[in-house]
């Protein structure tokens, strides 16, 4: 009974993603005493510190030759929906008790955790590497190649004059937890059932 | 003899060391403070940290209004009120000339006296500051949220216009007395039959407590003295405003002499509740007038002027129990209610004492009718009667007092120099300090409503002499600011000031720091002639107008390449600056344009004319620093002759302006 609860709530934990950022990246510089910011919802990317951020960051990148963040990108369309599907088949799962199930949730969960995570690096090497050769600005790495601009998948990093931060936002702690929850229901619905065997 | 001398000279010596270093120092009062009670520290706000308050200061004869922090006396803004400033554009942009519109045309100067800001409760709440128009009788209303002037309203009937403009404790009404005795309405006729033919307006205007927009609820038709400076009263009567009058024995000539005969003239006590409440009720007649209210629009991001053509009058007879005359020693300047609501004092500029009233004494002396006689029919109450005491001997030619939370009194002794502090309830002077030099009015920020903030003062000198490094015949003004906290006022600064600064009124920075706009929003932009992208951006001729609908963005203008203008074509330049992030405006000028640059905040469109005389082709530029391609920030407009059949174009980077992705 306990594993199921866990499962449940686990899986409604995946809710949030839908009302709160997922991800958050932060250009910080002197000029900029309030940083730049742009939080990445499910849907759309919002300014983070204030509602012209993205507008500002497109600005500041435009120096250098970086494309301008999209208004709206494929992952917005289906991502909405594969976590609605997931958020379902947790439910489900916890309905029908078995424990097994937990553990594929968690795999699966896992599965496209790491394949989003891989699509939000691709983007943003796109963004940071595919530079308009008639830039007002071109910087050369020591090597003599084209510096990039990407911005760090996870952590902090130096990019010229702008300190960069990427890092999880609250949307994506609730999916941690949630997936957490999930392994959790796993091990216990596995004791559960051990039990009643034993019984 | 060696053995002797030795010693002698070592004692020598020594008591000469002694006296160069440690001997008696002499204390040169005045000077000494700023060492003594360590003032530099107290008036230090470290770099990126920021004043604790913000001092509204009148420019005086620049006719602008001006920003400073306290108690660092850096001077943060000057914000263009009933002057030209070339540097903002203001009044000469087509969107602001409107505000500078007066029933004798367009004025471009102007003389701004006395700001202060609305109240709440009877504290200042940082709202709007209000101030002044001396010479074309004006009152101006700037927002504390954009520090821009957002509306001008003339006042009909009125000259000189200096006893204003005051706001009543919830800002209901500010006020604007008239300092000259003019024929009400204007008409042609000898001076010297001036005694009892001119009077003198009292303008209350009504201000909407949403948006602040103010019009003239009613002018009362007083008698022809000269009014010279008002406030309201606070708590219990806070029903009422006080005026000081001078020259209430009507000269019309060598006022100096002739206007200072009397031994005592008068405080105006008006019920302007009971006004309000009789004009509501249908009271007052409308009369003919013509004048000029000018409104800002911040989304249209123009002004607008309007001609009023009329005005309601009050006659002071006609409501009787309104309205009477305090006898005051002679030529009253200051007229201040301390916070409680209950003394009023009045600076008898050219007595030797200071007249302080007392509201409750009033009230009875009104029940009793203890009066001796009237003026024009307005009773005058008994001195006695209505006096609460007089401070003897305070000091020579007082002119403004302000108040402490505590009790004491301040005021400015224009003749003697210094500010006297003084309890208002036993009459006894506590301390003086001198200034530098012959100082006007004084500022405690709040230190004029129910709830003073007691912890500094500026006083606001009329002349500097060698207080500063000199700079010619005509040195800096000045203010010099104390440390009212302890029981003895502390000099802790001068700093210099624009203009001449008549008069102050201060705040806390917290009551306006955090709702200071940082900018304009693209989206409400509603100017007919903004192009809010750089597709919406075109040039287009009509007959010999062309008007340029053009954009600016970090770091080129939308379009930057024009052709088809030619010599003897009016061009308008509508300027949209599309940024959206905080102090990043541009500039633009043109060379050859007979006007003042633009400086254009973001998401504002403003415009400037450009009447092109020679064929050419002819730059303009970005005028302010904005980016590190603010120098590339440029363009060309080609001039063809008069006669060309040129067709207009425009373009940016060779294409139609916003062929490639917008921002």
């Amino acid at each position: 009974m306990k594993s199921r609860i866990l499962m449940i709530v686990g899986a409604l934990l995946l809710l949030t993603i839908y009302f709160q950022p997922i991800w958050n990246i932060t250009l910080e510089a002197p000029q900029y005493p309030i940083p730049l910011g742009m939080d990445i919802h499910i849907d759309k990317f919002y300014g983070a510190n204030d509602e012209h951020d993205i507008k500002n960051i497109n600005l500041m990148n435009h120096y250098v030759g970086m494309q301008y963040i999209p208004e709206t990108i494929p992952e917005f369309k289906s991502f909405p929906i594969i976590v609605g599907v997931m958020i379902g088949l947790g439910v489900l799962f916890g309905f029908l008790g078995k424990f097994k199930l937990y553990l594929v949730w968690f795999i699966l969960m896992s599965l496209l955790g790491i394949l989003g995570m891989y699509d939000f690096y691709l983007w943003e090497y796109d963004y940071g590497h595919n530079l308009d050769p008639q830039a007002i600005m071109q910087f050369k790495n020591p090597d003599g190649s084209p510096m990039g601009f990407q911005p760090p998948l996870f952590g902090t990093k130096l990019i010229l004059n702008f300190t960069a931060h990427s890092y999880p936002r609250i949307a994506a702690y609730f999916l941690g937890s949630g997936m957490f929850l999930a392994l959790m229901a796993f091990f216990v619905g596995r004791n559960e059932s051990k039990k009643k065997r034993m019984k | 003899m060696k053995l002797i001398f030795k010693p002698f000279f070592a004692i020598a010596a020594v008591s000469l060391l002694l006296a160069s270093c440690g001997g008696p120092t002499t204390k040169k009062s005045g000077n000494s403070g700023a060492l003594s009670g360590n003032a530099a520290e107290k008036v230090y706000v470290a770099p990126g940290e920021h004043d604790s308050h913000y001092a509204f200061i009148s420019g005086g004869f620049s006719g602008q209004l001006s920003v400073y922090g306290l108690p660092s006396g850096r001077l943060f803004r000057v914000i263009p009120v009933f002057s030209q400033d070339p540097e903002k554009g203001y009044g000469y942009s087509e969107e602001t000339k409107p505000m500078l519109m007066t029933s004798h045309g367009f004025i471009p100067w102007g003389d701004s006296h006395h700001p202060d800001i609305s109240q709440t409760n009877g504290s200042v709440d940082g709202r709007w500051v209000f101030i002044n128009e001396n010479n074309t009788p004006r009152i101006a209303r700037i927002s504390l949220e954009t520090f821009e002037t957002e509306e001008i309203i003339e006042i009909p009937n009125s000259a000189g216009n200096h006893s204003s403009s005051y706001v009543t404790e919830n800002s209901e009404y500010v006020v604007a007395g008239t300092r000259f005795a003019v024929p009400f309405p204007q008409r042609d006729m000898p001076i010297n039959e001036m005694k009892g033919n001119f009077s003198g307006a009292l303008s209350f205007l009504k201000i909407d407590p949403e948006h602040g927009n103010m019009n003239i609820d009613f002018q009362i038709k007083m008698p022809g003295f000269n009014y010279d400076k008002a406030h309201p009263g606070r708590n219990a009567s806070s029903d009422w405003f006080f005026f000081t009058t001078y020259n209430t024995e009507e000269a019309h000539t060598l006022m100096e002499v002739n206007s200072s005969q009397n031994d005592k003239d008068y405080i105006a006590a008006i019920n302007w509740k009971k006004v309000s409440e009789y004009v509501a009720n249908g009271g007052g007649e409308m009369q003919a007038a013509n004048y000029a209210h000018n409104t800002w629009d911040n989304d249209a991001h123009q002004a607008t002027t309007v001609m009023e053509k009329e005005v309601l009058v009050v006659n002071p007879m006609d409501i009787p129990g309104a309205f009477y005359f305090l006898p005051t020693a002679k030529s009253p300047h200051g007229c201040d209610v301390d916070p409680s609501g209950e003394y009023i004092v009045g600076s008898g500029k050219l007595a030797a004492t200071m007249t302080i009233h007392s509201f409750s004494k009033m009230l009875k002396a009104i029940e009793d009718k203890a009066f001796d006689g009237d003026a024009y029919g307005i009773p005058i109450i008994n001195f006695e009667a209505v006096s609460y005491g007089t401070l003897d001997q305070p000091g020579l030619g007082p002119l403004h007092t302000e108040f402490d939370s505590r009790g004491n009194a301040y005021t400015t002794f224009f003749i003697s120099s210094e500010v006297v502090k003084w309890n208002i309830k036993d009459l006894k002077i506590i301390d003086r300090h001198s200034v530098y030099y012959s100082v006007g009015h004084l500022m405690i920020p709040g230190g004029n409503s129910r709830t003073p903030d007691d912890k500094y003062l500026v006083a606001m000198n009329k002349i500097t002499k060698d207080r500063y490094l000199p700079t010619g015949p005509e040195v800096c003004q000045s203010a010099q600011l104390f440390d009212i906290s302890g029981e003895k006022m502390e000099l802790l600064l001068d700093f210099p000031t624009i203009g001449e600064p008549h008069y102050a009124a201060g705040i806390a920075a917290e009551k306006i720091k955090d709702k200071s706009a940082k900018l304009f929003n693209l989206e409400d932009n509603t100017h007919p002639y903004a192009a809010k992208s750089e597709a919406e951006s075109k040039v287009v001729r009509k007959g010999n107008e062309v008007h340029i609908y053009m954009t600016m963005i970090r770091s080129h203008f939308a379009p930057d390449n024009i052709e088809g203008v030619k010599v003897g074509d009016k061009v308008f330049f509508h300027v949209t600056n599309l940024e959206q992030d905080y102090d990043v405006p541009h500039g633009i000028s043109m060379i050859g344009a007979n006007t003042s640059e633009l400086l254009i905040m973001p998401g504002r469109t403003t415009t400037f004319t450009w009447e092109p005389k020679q064929v050419g082709v002819w730059p303009f530029y970005c005028t302010d620093f904005c980016s590190a391609l603010h120098q590339e920030m440029q363009g060309y407009v080609r001039v063809s002759p008069a006669n060309s059949n040129l067709p207009i174009t425009y373009t940016l980077d060779d294409e139609v302006p916003g062929a490639e992705e917008e921002l």
